[in-house]
């Protein structure tokens, strides 16, 4: 295993009586692009500030570089932020926001031009620097407060939702952006959003946090296949996840899930332990992994009638009824599926996930 | 998608065709409507209201004795003299002293600059420090700043006279200033303090992973974003301090009485005839420094009260 570039051991924070953090554990790797992931006051955008500095923890360590930081004061943890609202200072010029920290810390003149030189390069803003940031677009008030952090020349990034004050498209341009910055710096990223969809693209790995708590830190592909409990499966993915709630049954030595009197077969799946008969279970699965009128082998097939269609161009979206439920299915753009059409659906079970109705978790 | 497209411009001619003979375009709205009416009568009934007695001020400073003997007081001026404005200023007697009010103006001049710079400089701080740097005690400590602003000076008057005297500056400019420094805190504290806290936080947290420290952020950051509330406090300071009367009064000696008293000695001296001209001009005087201070600096004072006001 490569070597942690932050760390987080066993941090709470507490606002009087409020819990914000508990006891959260987390490693970053060296070079990794980490995605803090949550709905809004879910602590993640807390937890950036405790590593930042900028808020004083309750309990727990922090190390940046193996170096407890615990105490230190932001300049001094080798740390650069970038937040959503830009927070770029609107008396300087763009050469002036980026060079403040640099004068503030006494560089020799020629360092701090030769840094700002580098960051306005990286960035494409040199036609920008002596302009002030109420000059500036959006997306180029984001390159600037980015450069900022760029120019202090440090091993972690942390970034605050840098994309939610944009419009989608220039969001989708600096995306890519960022993470052709994270490939030729090859530095730590540590990055808050609510957005699923900066999430999957961007990360290494992505903590999916709630009430302060990391639900899953993984990878985005085993995020987003092998969720580890209903509250990620059902937060990751858009249109999100078909749940079904029901019980294991067994018909005649062959496991299944009943739900409402339809049966899925439960051959394929890859369960972690024995599933005993009657347990209470929530079965997910994803809209894309419902096949219409294609078999599907162990599936059963199961009849339904469309109730209405979504074209998203290069997806078709089908909503239709199955177990007295709502559920959404995925096909690609080109099949067309008027509304009350009956078809047929093939459940694919190897890409589902069951979790123990009690316990939320998967089974 | 063209099947679409074409249904929508159908729809869209059709409804213009029908809407053509209708009304189109801006609504006309007469001069002389019953709403114009009640507001614009509303409106010049109030500014004539409050602008009538500076109206008989002005007109009564520029007449002579005799004619305001005459006793129509709204009637403008038969013979413009501006002997009256002369003598307020410079020959205009309270008691022994004749020397008009030009003493007690540059006695407000001096006791009016140095204590709106200092509490303006102390208070500008205390509200930053307020509201980013949240410390221990800072809610306590805002409290009980915030219960100050409510008590009345004239509870305090006597504790601060004895304060005063055991310092040594009972009666002296520097007493004085003090004494307005004091004054002037909550309030200027509050208002710099919810100026503060409506500027974007994360301007603060930017600067100090910058490594921006409490008077660099201070300095470099907060002031050059300032300007609008510091101009509302320079004006509500340069305005109170001016228009001061009380502690004027109390804290110091004749020779170091403000304008304000000196306009008073004036106008209520009991010797002779009373010389309404004189008196008007007298008062005119007195308050043309907050006057010009407003028409200059009026429009940044309602930007920056409003801005002050946009969270607590």
């Amino acid at each position: 295993m490569t070597s942690n570039s932050v760390s987080v051991r066993d941090l709470s924070l507490n606002f009087g009586a409020v819990t914000v953090l508990k006891t959260l554990n987390l490693d970053v790797r060296d070079g990794e692009f980490l995605v803090l992931l949550g709905s809004s006051g879910c602590g993640k955008s807390t937890l950036l500030n405790c590593i930042a500095g900028l808020l004083d923890v309750s309990d727990g360590q922090i190390f940046i570089k193996e170096k407890n930081v615990t105490w230190e004061e932001p300049k001094d943890r080798g740390i650069g932020m970038v937040f959503q609202s830009y927070a770029l200072y609107p008396q300087m010029t763009v050469e002036g926001n980026l060079s403040f920290g640099l004068k503030v810390a006494k560089l020799p003149q020629s360092e701090i031009d030769k840094r700002v030189a580098r960051a306005a390069e990286i960035l494409q803003i040199q036609p920008l620097l002596k302009r002030k940031p109420s000059e500036l677009s959006g997306g180029q008030r984001q390159r600037v407060a980015i450069g900022r952090a760029l120019v202090r020349d440090v091993d972690v990034f942390l970034f605050d939702e840098p994309l939610s004050n944009l419009d989608a498209k220039l969001r989708s341009e600096l995306r890519v952006e960022i993470k052709r910055l994270h490939q030729s710096l090859k530095n730590t990223m540590i990055y808050v959003t609510h957005d699923q969809i900066e999430a999957l693209t961007l990360a290494d790995r992505i903590a999916v946090m709630k009430s302060g708590v990391i639900q899953q830190l993984a990878d985005p592909m085993t995020i987003y296949n092998f969720p580890e409990n209903l509250f990620v499966a059902g937060f990751i993915g858009s249109p999100s996840m078909n749940f079904f709630r029901g019980e294991i049954a067994d018909r005649g030595g062959r496991k299944v899930i009943a739900v409402n009197g339809v049966d899925f077969g439960m051959e394929s799946y890859p369960a972690r332990g024995p599933l005993e008969t009657g347990r209470k279970v929530v079965l997910g699965v994803r809209p894309e992994h419902v096949k219409v009128d294609e078999s599907v082998p162990g599936s059963e097939e199961h009849d339904a009638v469309v109730d209405i269609e979504e074209p998203m161009g290069a997806d078709n979206l089908l909503w239709l009824k199955l177990a007295g439920q709502t559920m959404s299915v995925r096909i690609a753009g080109a099949r067309r599926y008027a509304p009350g059409t009956a078809l047929k659906l093939g459940f694919d079970m190897s890409m589902a996930s069951v979790f123990d109705a009690v316990t939320e978790n998967r089974v | 998608m063209a099947d679409t497209a074409s249904i929508d411009h159908s729809t869209i001619t059709s409804t213009s065709a029908k809407s053509a003979a209708g009304p189109r375009g801006k609504k006309p709205r007469p001069l002389f409507s019953s709403r114009n009416i009640m507001v614009y009568g509303v409106l010049i009934f109030a500014a004539a209201y409050y602008l009538l007695p500076l109206y008989v001020m002005v007109v009564t400073s520029l007449k002579g004795m005799p004619e305001i003997r005459l006793g129509n007081i709204f009637s403008p001026p038969m013979e413009i003299t501006f002997e009256p404005w002369a003598k307020a200023w410079a020959s205009a007697c309270t008691g022994l002293n004749c020397e008009g009010l030009s003493r007690g103006f540059w006695n407000s001049v001096r006791i009016t600059i140095p204590s709106t710079i200092v509490s303006i400089a102390i208070a500008s701080v205390n509200g930053y420090a307020l509201a980013n740097w949240r410390f221990k005690g800072a809610d306590l400590f805002f409290t009980i700043l915030i219960v100050g602003a409510f008590i009345p000076y004239q509870v305090m008057i006597y504790p601060i006279v004895i304060v005063l005297r055991e310092m040594g500056l009972y009666g002296s400019l520097t007493g004085l200033i003090l004494v307005h420094t004091i004054f002037g805190m909550p309030i200027l504290t509050l208002l710099f303090r919810n100026y503060f806290s409506a500027l974007p936080e994360e301007l603060f947290k930017a600067a100090r992973i910058d490594g921006a420290g409490f008077w660099t952020i201070y300095f470099r950051i907060m002031l050059p974003m300032s300007l609008p509330i510091f101009v509302v406090a320079m004006i509500l300071q340069v305005t109170g301090i001016w228009n001061d009367f009380l502690l004027g009064v109390v804290f110091t000696r004749p020779e170091y009485y403000p304008m304000t008293v000196q306009l008073n000695n004036i106008v209520n001296s009991v010797q002779g005839v009373k010389e309404y001209n004189i008196n008007m001009a007298a008062t005119i005087l007195t308050g043309a420094v907050p006057l010009i201070v407003y028409f200059v600096s009026g429009r940044l004072f309602v930007r920056g009260i409003a801005a002050g006001a946009v969270k607590g």
